[in-house]
């Protein structure tokens, strides 16, 4: 049993707004979300900038007893999927709440929580650890407590593939739609990695930007010649995926289908991707296979589009193998130029970018492109926002670990 | 300020009740809407800010504001009213 898998509900917060509209609207007039880092010590760090959630209170959507349980990537989990759910506008109560599930993704998960619950172990001493700390650190406790917030009762996990996680999970629960497994599917992803312990390790791999640390909106530049690594960002998006006769039976809204996805592994290194981006050309042919739509086809990539020097070409250089010539027709955009970099999140986010890219017939930017360089010759659609439209999108993720994913979302 | 008071204090916040919801038989988890780590995070609290030890079997026997309120009268010596 196949079956058609269709887009109808949205909800994010990242850097860019606390909402879809916000962020969509940001995200068209080429704003950058990226701001000097002032919640903890960053004079011995080397990147000093992030892309953080701004005009956020917790106490607006939790009560007491539920913050202590909380953490602040399961909060931004939480909100993301209220947004969503509500904008399904599925009614819950006369849904078979055992065929809804939720597969959500996170990098690094809750690894402010290891570092707070680390401190009181040596400070206070073993038996002071929280109570909430487990809950409050494992990656599955989204899913988790979405299912428990919704009575959902399908397949419930998280997914974990670093930069590529909620590109796996959406992959994960398009499969379980498409062969029947559930009729709807909460999915996405969730990163809050804003913290000095994050920040120095990522610096230590020498994967962050280090040179606009006075101007932090100019230094996400994604495929531009003086771009000198990603900037880390916060955020979550959640979507809902639902069976299309489904969402066709009850008139929702439709942002549009999933009709491919591909995932594969580089098998290469830990944190460099394989030469000319082998692994991610061959996640997007799948994507196109699955979908049985020609490349020609193809007028939108969001790109993985990380702001590295490696990430960056290699990218370019696998659309180049994968299209050929029209490789230089086609529009392929970075919108972490916009959101930074937020890790498991950057999937669903992007998906969220893609298919609003569809429904308003309008390419969001790759802002901060100034500088070509001669390899990195494609149209990214520099520093301001395109009017096309636009049928076929494809929303590259990589992760470090070499994992792949790619979605071949179509406008309905 | 005496201990019942003190603790009422720090159960209202916790919890979010009014203070004159809270009585000998308050019981965390049916009237607290507390579940078991709710009482055990609240418990690791009350040991800090009362500077004593209480060993998880004895802790598993406190209930009620007012098995609370007695045990640790009897731990700390300090007057209950």
């Amino acid at each position: 049993m196949e079956r058609r898998v269709v887009i109808t509900g949205l909800g994010t917060i990242n850097p860019l707004g606390n909402n879809v509209e916000q962020f969509w609207n940001n995200l068209i007039a080429g704003k950058s979300g990226l701001k000097k880092i002032d919640k903890f010590d960053v004079s011995k760090i080397t990147s000093r900038i992030a892309g953080m959630i701004t005009n956020f209170n917790s106490e607006d959507y939790f009560d007491k007893r539920e913050l202590r349980r909380l953490s602040t990537f399961i909060m931004y989990g939480l909100v993301a999927t209220d947004e969503a759910v509500k904008d399904s506008h599925l009614d819950l109560e006369r849904e078979n709440h055992e065929r809804i599930g939720v597969i959500t993704g996170s990098g690094i998960g809750g690894i402010e929580e290891i570092e707070n619950q680390h401190d009181v172990l040596r400070e206070k001493g073993i038996d002071r650890i929280s109570p909430f700390f487990i809950i409050k650190m494992i990656t599955d406790m989204i899913p988790g407590k979405i299912s428990m917030k919704y009575n959902l009762k399908g397949p419930n996990f998280s997914v974990s593939s670093a930069c590529a996680s909620s590109a796996h999970s959406m992959i994960t629960a398009f499969s379980m739609v498409k062969y029947g497994y559930a009729d709807i599917m909460v999915t996405g992803g969730v990163e809050a990695p804003i913290t000095d312990l994050t920040l120095g390790a990522f610096c230590s791999l020498k994967a962050l930007s280090t040179g606009y640390n006075d101007i932090p909106e100019r230094a996400s530049r994604p495929f531009d010649g003086k771009r000198d690594g990603f900037v880390i960002a916060e955020g979550a998006g959640t979507l809902i995926f639902e069976e299309y006769e489904h969402a066709i039976r009850r008139g929702a809204r439709i942002y549009g289908e999933i009709l491919g996805t591909g995932a594969t592994a580089d098998a290469f290194h830990d944190t460099a991707p394989a030469p000319r981006g082998e692994g991610g050309r061959r996640a997007m042919e799948l994507a196109l296979k699955e979908g049985c739509i020609e490349k020609e086809k193809v007028e939108y990539i969001n790109a993985h589009g990380t702001s590295t020097k490696a990430n960056d070409l290699n990218e370019t250089l696998s659309v180049k193998d994968l299209f050929g010539d029209y490789a230089k027709k086609l529009a392929i955009s970075s919108t972490k130029s916009m959101t930074g970099h937020t890790l498991g999140a950057s999937a669903a986010i992007e998906a969220i970018a893609s298919l609003l890219t569809m429904q308003n017939g309008i390419i969001p930017p790759t802002i901060n492109y100034e500088n070509p360089e001669p390899e990195l010759d494609l149209d990214y659609v520099p520093n301001i926002a395109r009017e096309k439209k636009v049928d076929y999108v494809l929303s590259n993720s990589f992760g470090f670990g070499g994992h792949n994913g790619v979605l071949l979302l179509g406008r309905i | 300020m005496a201990l019942k008071d003190d603790l009422k204090a720090k159960i209202v916040e916790r919890f979010g009740v009014s203070v004159d919801e809270i009585k000998e038989d308050t019981n965390f988890v049916e009237h607290l809407n507390a579940d078991s780590l709710d009482v055990m995070d609240f418990i690791m609290d009350i040991e800090q800010e009362y500077d004593i030890k209480i060993p998880a079997t004895e802790a598993e026997s406190l209930k009620t504001f007012g098995d609370l309120s007695q045990y640790l009268a009897e731990k700390t010596g300090k007057p209950l009213n």
